[in-house]
């Protein structure tokens, strides 16, 4: 398998980083060595494909069977940065394993078939994918899918940043370059899939974020509570898109607007309750994204389930937010998850009712987005880890959050245009980094408001200020951010994790304009263009803001290059804070990045599940390290970063090998 | 030496092979792969093919035996197959399946029968071309050809 190599590409961002350090320099030779798993029930092809991949150097595992390659994931689920499914299987449809891939481990999952329909196509479009290939394939075809991980990655990161300047200028090229990016035998395809999608379908109300091509739902809050609202009555195991859709009866919506972003949702919840649990989260939210039981909003219940994730969100939503925090028995991880989501929904913890309305607003957009995670990881990262006393959990708020928003954003914003995306994203994403980024996201796309969100970004914050929010309090984190957090909008930056912030500032942009796509995982090409275009932007403010710590720079600057999400959620963990940005926004980008093609939905889980895997493992090990500084600025030097980053900058699809490790996030390898 | 007419006669086979249609430049991709490692890439992958499109047309003429025709079911295993070839540049197979699937989704039946038969029959003088190419490419050597043009 690909993780024999000795290169691991750890999920973690920072672990293309780590590797260096240790002496392995996957990162730098990406995307050589970049672990792919290729299903196909044809032997023919399949050994084909193997040979193709193995001649572009990369780490082939393969697979003639979906369940097979599904059980090889759900074990080793860092074990692989991008998935090639072919869509006709016996045993399973390859479709739904784009979904299961999206839904779980995040992953960039890239269709093939001799099928070259248009139908098929679109299908691959609203399914997640963020490619498709015809058959035959051809080599050439191949050697560019690094650049899904990438721009996955990137998305995410973005969706950190949750710049609220989405801007159409930086999807226009985005679009571009996702049609450059196609599998050339799909260009055509993709064009006219991509304009079709327009005109038809389902993404059709837009939101503002105006030049996005792809018409997508727009999640707004409104439409994610009812969203939530009616998955919590349907119960989370048997929420259905059609009957949520039913429920929500909500003119213009289609199944497959709900269907994705029920994905997210689910990634969210996951990631929330095995974020905050960290041990057990671990391996439950992975493991059991269907574990969630909404049933009980209590916290405590979901966090000791790992389901807390899902639950948490269905709580907090369902609950107004606020109770779900408050649930207090809950255990410690517990505290982190509902902090997750507290950041999402800064306000819910604070002051249920309250918070629940800031919540819901907040919490809407950052659905899937532990806004305030992120950014308070990043800014606080340093403080919560050790205010926390539990820096896990902030740290896995963090990731949690990360990973959290991330379903949620990714879920969310997949159908939804990007402009809610961004509030999405960026809360889910930029809380990581910058709770106050998150929320201007939040506004759509706004990331200006971030002064609105205060509750998130102090609840970024709050990790950091709030010791006690670790226990119980986790919940409070996201609430105490608010109180602590000066200033909203990326004033945060001026906070502790300023180096963060000032990341966290570009995420919010480049979240901003991820969620405009897709919280940054969409698929859609717009949005994902304009989403990477955003984010060289912010990369600039990020490298301004990494200025400022060092250590966290490195992280938050390896976060935004690649995988802003990943990183953050990464950076998180392991740094203890600023890594954990970094890492997470790494990761966050990892998911991101695949978004930008049509991985509309795939995207947003894969980042999410990126994200739920990142974050949580990067808590884990992370959080042990209260002083995150210390961990990357071994690996990577801030020059790496800021090259990374600047490279980024330039050139969205060539995401710096060094920073992230396409691996997928893993944060186990992100060195504690 | 000995081996120089023996190149020549290899070249010009697979000259002819891509000429009179049999092969397209999927082939050539194949080719491409052929290295130190597994300088008789391109045969194995081609032998694997016939090994396994083998089972899919049995299962097709299986298929075409009942009555009335499944459509959707040629279709899907027209489709693997399709697929399958075309992964080895099969060219000719390949535009019978793409014809044979028309005649599905037309509802066709006697077309699909005779595009069946008439696709077999590619299908089969296909795999006794290679068979003779690849003969004579071991017999030159494996560095051979590896080195064959391209």
């Amino acid at each position: 398998m690909n993780s024999s190599s000795g290169k691991s590409y750890m999920s973690t961002a920072s672990s293309s980083v780590i590797w260096k350090a240790g002496g392995d320099v996957v990162a730098d030779q990406f995307p050589a060595g970049l672990r792919v798993l290729v299903v196909d029930d044809d032997p023919t092809c399949l050994m084909i494909l193997e040979k193709m991949l193995k001649a572009c150097q990369y780490n082939v595992t393969k697979c003639n069977r979906a369940e097979t390659a599904l059980s090889m994931l759900r074990e080793n689920r860092n074990g692989f940065d991008i998935v090639i499914s072919d869509v006709h299987m016996p045993d399973m449809d390859g479709f739904k394993l784009l979904e299961h891939i999206g839904l779980e481990m995040d992953l960039p999952v890239i269709m093939m078939s001799a099928d070259d329909g248009k139908n098929v196509v679109m299908k691959g479009v609203t399914h997640g994918a963020c490619d498709y290939l015809i058959k035959p394939v051809r080599i050439e075809a191949l050697k560019n899918i690094w650049q899904h991980v990438v721009r996955k990655r990137k998305n995410e990161w973005k969706d950190f940043e949750q710049s609220g300047s989405v801007e159409e200028g930086d999807r226009q090229p985005k679009q571009s370059e996702d049609a450059d990016y196609s599998s050339s035998a799909n260009e055509g395809n993709w064009k006219s899939s991509k304009r079709r999608k327009d005109d038809e379908d389902e993404n059709d109300e837009r939101d503002d974020t105006s030049t996005l091509k792809k018409p997508r739902v727009v999640w707004s809050v409104e439409l994610h509570q009812q969203f939530v609202a009616a998955v919590n009555q349907l119960g989370i195991e048997k929420a259905v898109p059609k009957k949520i859709l039913e429920l929500m009866n909500v003119p213009g919506l289609a199944r497959e607007n709900v269907a994705s972003h029920l994905q997210k949702y689910r990634l969210y919840l996951r990631r929330l309750s095995g974020v905050s649990q960290h041990p057990s989260n671990l391996n439950n939210s992975f493991m059991n994204p269907q574990d969630a039981t909404f049933g009980p909003l209590d916290l405590q219940a979901l966090a000791a389930t790992g389901q807390l994730p899902a639950q948490s969100l269905a709580t907090l939503q369902a609950a107004g937010l606020g109770r779900s925090t408050a649930k207090s028995g809950i255990p410690m991880p517990l505290v982190d998850q509902r902090n997750i989501f507290s950041f999402e929904n800064p306000k819910l913890r604070f002051g249920e009712a309250q918070q629940h309305v800031n919540n819901n607003k907040q919490m809407n957009l950052l659905h899937g987005i532990p806004t305030t995670m992120e950014p308070k990881q990043l800014a606080g990262l340093h403080h919560t880890a050790q205010s926390m006393g539990n820096m896990n959990m902030p740290v896995l708020s963090h990731g949690s959050q990360s990973s959290q928003n991330n379903p949620l954003l990714m879920q969310m914003a997949q159908p939804q245009a990007r402009g809610q995306m961004l509030n999405d994203s960026t809360v889910g994403l930029a809380p990581r980094l910058l709770s106050p980024m998150g929320q201007p996201m939040l506004s759509n796309g706004m990331a200006t408001n971030v002064s609105t969100r205060n509750g998130v970004p102090e609840n970024i914050r709050a990790p950091s200020y709030n010791p006690v929010s670790q226990t119980s309090s986790m919940l409070n984190f996201p609430m105490n951010h608010t109180s602590e957090l000066p200033g909203n909008s990326f004033p945060l930056v001026s906070t502790p994790g300023i180096s963060s912030l000032a990341p966290k500032v570009a995420f919010q942009e480049d979240v901003n304009s991820e969620i405009k796509g897709s919280v940054g995982f969409m698929p859609s090409y717009d949005i994902f263009n304009e989403l990477t275009q955003h984010k060289p932007q912010n990369w600039e403010l990020q490298n301004v803001g990494m200025m400022f710590n060092t250590s966290q720079h490195s992280n938050s600057l390896r976060g935004n290059l690649d995988h802003t999400q990943s990183v953050l959620v990464q950076q998180g963990f392991s740094t203890g804070q600023n890594r954990n940005s970094t890492v997470i926004s790494k990761a966050m980008f990892s998911a991101g990045d695949s978004t930008g093609h049509v991985n509309a939905q795939n995207g947003n889980q894969h980042l999410n599940s990126l994200f739920v895997d990142n974050t949580v493992r990067v808590k884990s090990e992370r959080v042990a390290d209260a002083a995150p500084a210390n961990l990357y600025p071994d690996h990577f030097g801030r020059e790496d970063l800021m090259s990374a980053l600047l490279k980024q900058q330039d050139v969205i699809a060539p995401a710096e090998n060094n920073d992230f490790d396409f691996d997928g996030y893993s944060i186990d390898n992100i060195p504690v | 030496m000995e081996r120089n007419p023996m190149r020549r006669q290899l070249a010009s086979m697979r000259k002819s092979l891509f000429d009179q249609g049999y092969l397209d430049e999927q082939f050539m991709e194949l080719e491409q792969l052929l290295d130190d490692a597994n300088p008789n890439f391109v045969e194995e992958v081609v032998t694997l093919y016939y090994r396994d499109s083998a089972r899919l047309i049995l299962n097709l003429d299986r298929a075409l035996e009942r009555r009335p025709l499944d459509f959707s079911k040629l279709d899907g295993l027209m489709h693997q197959f399709k697929g399958s070839s075309s992964s080895i540049g099969a060219k000719k197979v390949k535009a019978e399946s793409t014809l044979f699937r028309e005649y599905c989704k037309s509802g066709n039946a006697e077309g699909c029968m005779r595009t069946f038969q008439q696709l077999k029959k590619e299908y089969a003088t296909l795999r006794k071309k290679l068979e003779t190419y690849f003969q004579l490419a071991r017999q030159i050597g494996p560095m051979e050809s590896a080195n064959r043009p391209k």
